[in-house]
């Protein structure tokens, strides 16, 4: 299964094995991984499941959407470049080893 | 505006309802630096999941349990959040803060929130208790839908609300041919204008799904499972399964019983606190003031049960706030996603922006020169900027929407 590294904001990691289909939201959640609130379940409505990828793996993502794209401008931390949200970030073998980094906050509060 | 809040530990805040507002508010309050008892009760056998999904990406398959859980067993551990599934409340008693559960277990709280959420509306019509008609609203309800409609030829839906049009959806991408029964003469009548209406009715029917629109349920036929329903107007509609999805009403039957203001909802002050001291109500089944709308609302959202978690949360860790984020919505359905900023249910005027024949376009919903609101469709940054203008008061964005020269 392909796996994903989380980097959290101390820089220490955590490694999850996602099945393909799987979004890095989920894997996320269902490991709970600190850090991904995932407010909106994965509807990309609410950016709080925003990730940096850190890895070579940012081509090879899934093409971000409009709405993505929207919704990040929306993201408590600063967007960078290498902005997803994870929710629409689908593990595929391609992504197999990808490095998402958290940000320090979701949200406000 | 100041309230008393809990004393950092000793204190313990029993929860009960284990939905998404439940789930949340523990989470919150250990996210605040609680460090007291956290207990939450509710009948639901699962640990707290999503309802989104259910009528959507749970049905087709695409999400598993795993998926629409919030959390899962280690994480409420490592939080020392007690989770009693499967045993309601069944009494309250403000006057010593006890809650009495079904199982005969008793709790001593500090303070007590209320998040008992809603159930589905039953239809009294003969018939109504046939195997074959089923709701939606629990895990185990998605489950039952899940695997009926693996089998099923013929789904009649009765009631054209979301979550009637999102289970359509799903069970037309499944190869089930779906019929839907409203009694308004349009879909999701409650909630959207009628432009919006119209578009996912034409949406729908392009996808196969047959509208009754204006009609109402007689009754449902069968023996031993239900075999079609039949409308007050005598037609007969062959089904092998039915979905009852006509609404909600809140749980507040403790509350009532326990002596506190009820009036469709549990009634809360701006703080979300109920007529009890020491018992705050959150998510489906409160009834609380909004600067969105002129009169009590209660909302049936998963931003509203976030959000509100997050301000008890916030009260009894210190920082009291009145509750008035901005409500926002949304809905999947025929392959197209509508999002809902603000209350537009006030409105007495609609400016339409973009154009519904190509499936990218606002309904701005006004009352005067106010904007109250508005339902998009493939309009993402419009919607986001009426969510933005509605949380800052601005004025400026409705304006430049109403006059046509809003850029996103």
């Amino acid at each position: 299964m392909p796996k994903i590294i989380y980097r959290f904001p101390d820089d220490s990691t955590r490694t999850v094995q996602a099945a393909p289909g799987t979004s890095v939201m989920e894997a996320a959640l269902a490991n709970g991984v600190e850090g991904i609130v995932a407010e909106c379940g994965g509807a990309a409505m609410c950016a709080t499941c925003h990730v940096y990828v850190e890895s070579a793996h940012l081509a090879a993502a899934p093409a971000m959407s409009e709405d993505e794209d929207v919704m990040l401008d929306m993201a408590y931390a600063p967007r960078a470049a290498n902005s997803r949200l994870s929710c629409r970030l689908f593990m595929s073998p391609a992504l197999d080893g990808m490095e998402v980094r958290l940000p320090e906050r979701q949200r406000e509060d | 505006m100041t309230a008393p809040h809990l004393p950092d530990s000793g204190a313990t805040v029993a929860i009960v309802g284990g939905g998404q507002a439940g789930a949340q508010l523990a989470s919150s309050l250990r996210g605040n630096g609680f460090t007291g008892r956290i207990v939450m009760v509710g009948d639901d056998t699962a640990l707290p999941y999503q309802r989104p999904p259910l009528s959507k990406g749970y049905l087709t398959g695409h999400s598993g349990p795993e998926a629409v859980r919030l959390h899962g067993p280690e994480y409420y551990a490592e939080k020392s959040v007690q989770v009693l599934t499967g045993d309601p409340a069944v009494r309250v008693l403000p006057s010593d803060r006890r809650v009495l559960l079904r199982s005969g277990t008793e709790l001593r709280y500090d303070h007590l929130v209320l998040a008992t959420g809603a159930r589905n509306r039953s239809l009294p019509v003969p018939g109504a208790d046939l195997p074959g008609v089923v709701g939606l609203r629990t895990l185990a309800e998605a489950d039952v839908l899940r695997e009926r409609l693996a089998s099923a030829g013929r789904l009649v839906v009765v009631g054209g609300g979301f979550v009637g049009m999102e289970v359509s959806s799903s069970a037309t991408a499944l190869g089930v041919r779906v019929s839907v029964i409203e009694a308004h003469e349009r879909v999701m009548a409650r909630a959207v204008t009628p432009v919006t209406s119209a578009f996912f009715a034409e949406a729908h029917r392009a996808r196969g799904v047959r509208l009754e629109l204006g009609e109402q349920v007689a009754r449902f036929l069968g023996t031993d499972a239900v075999s079609g329903v039949e409308t007050a107007s005598g037609r007969r509609l062959p089904a092998d399964l039915v979905l009852v999805g006509i609404g909600v009403e809140p749980n507040t039957d403790l509350a009532e019983d326990a002596g506190l203001d009820v009036h469709d909802g549990i009634v809360v002050d701006a703080l979300l606190r109920t007529s009890a001291p020491d018992i705050s109500a959150i998510g489906d089944c409160a009834r609380f003031p909004t600067p969105f709308a002129t009169a009590p609302v209660r909302l049936e959202s998963v931003q509203n049960a976030v959000d509100q978690a997050r301000c008890v949360a916030a009260r009894l860790t210190g920082t009291a706030r009145p509750y008035r984020p901005v409500p926002w919505f949304w809905s999947r359905q025929a392959g197209v996603r509508l999002q809902i900023a603000g209350l537009t249910g006030g409105h007495d005027r609609t400016v339409v922006r973009g154009d519904p024949a190509r499936g990218e376009f606002s309904v701005l919903c006004f009352r005067g020169d106010r904007l109250l609101g508005a339902e998009s469709v493939g309009q993402p940054a419009t919607h986001l900027a009426v969510r933005r203008a509605l949380e800052t008061g601005d004025r400026t964005v409705a304006q430049e929407l109403l006059d046509g020269s809003f850029t996103p």
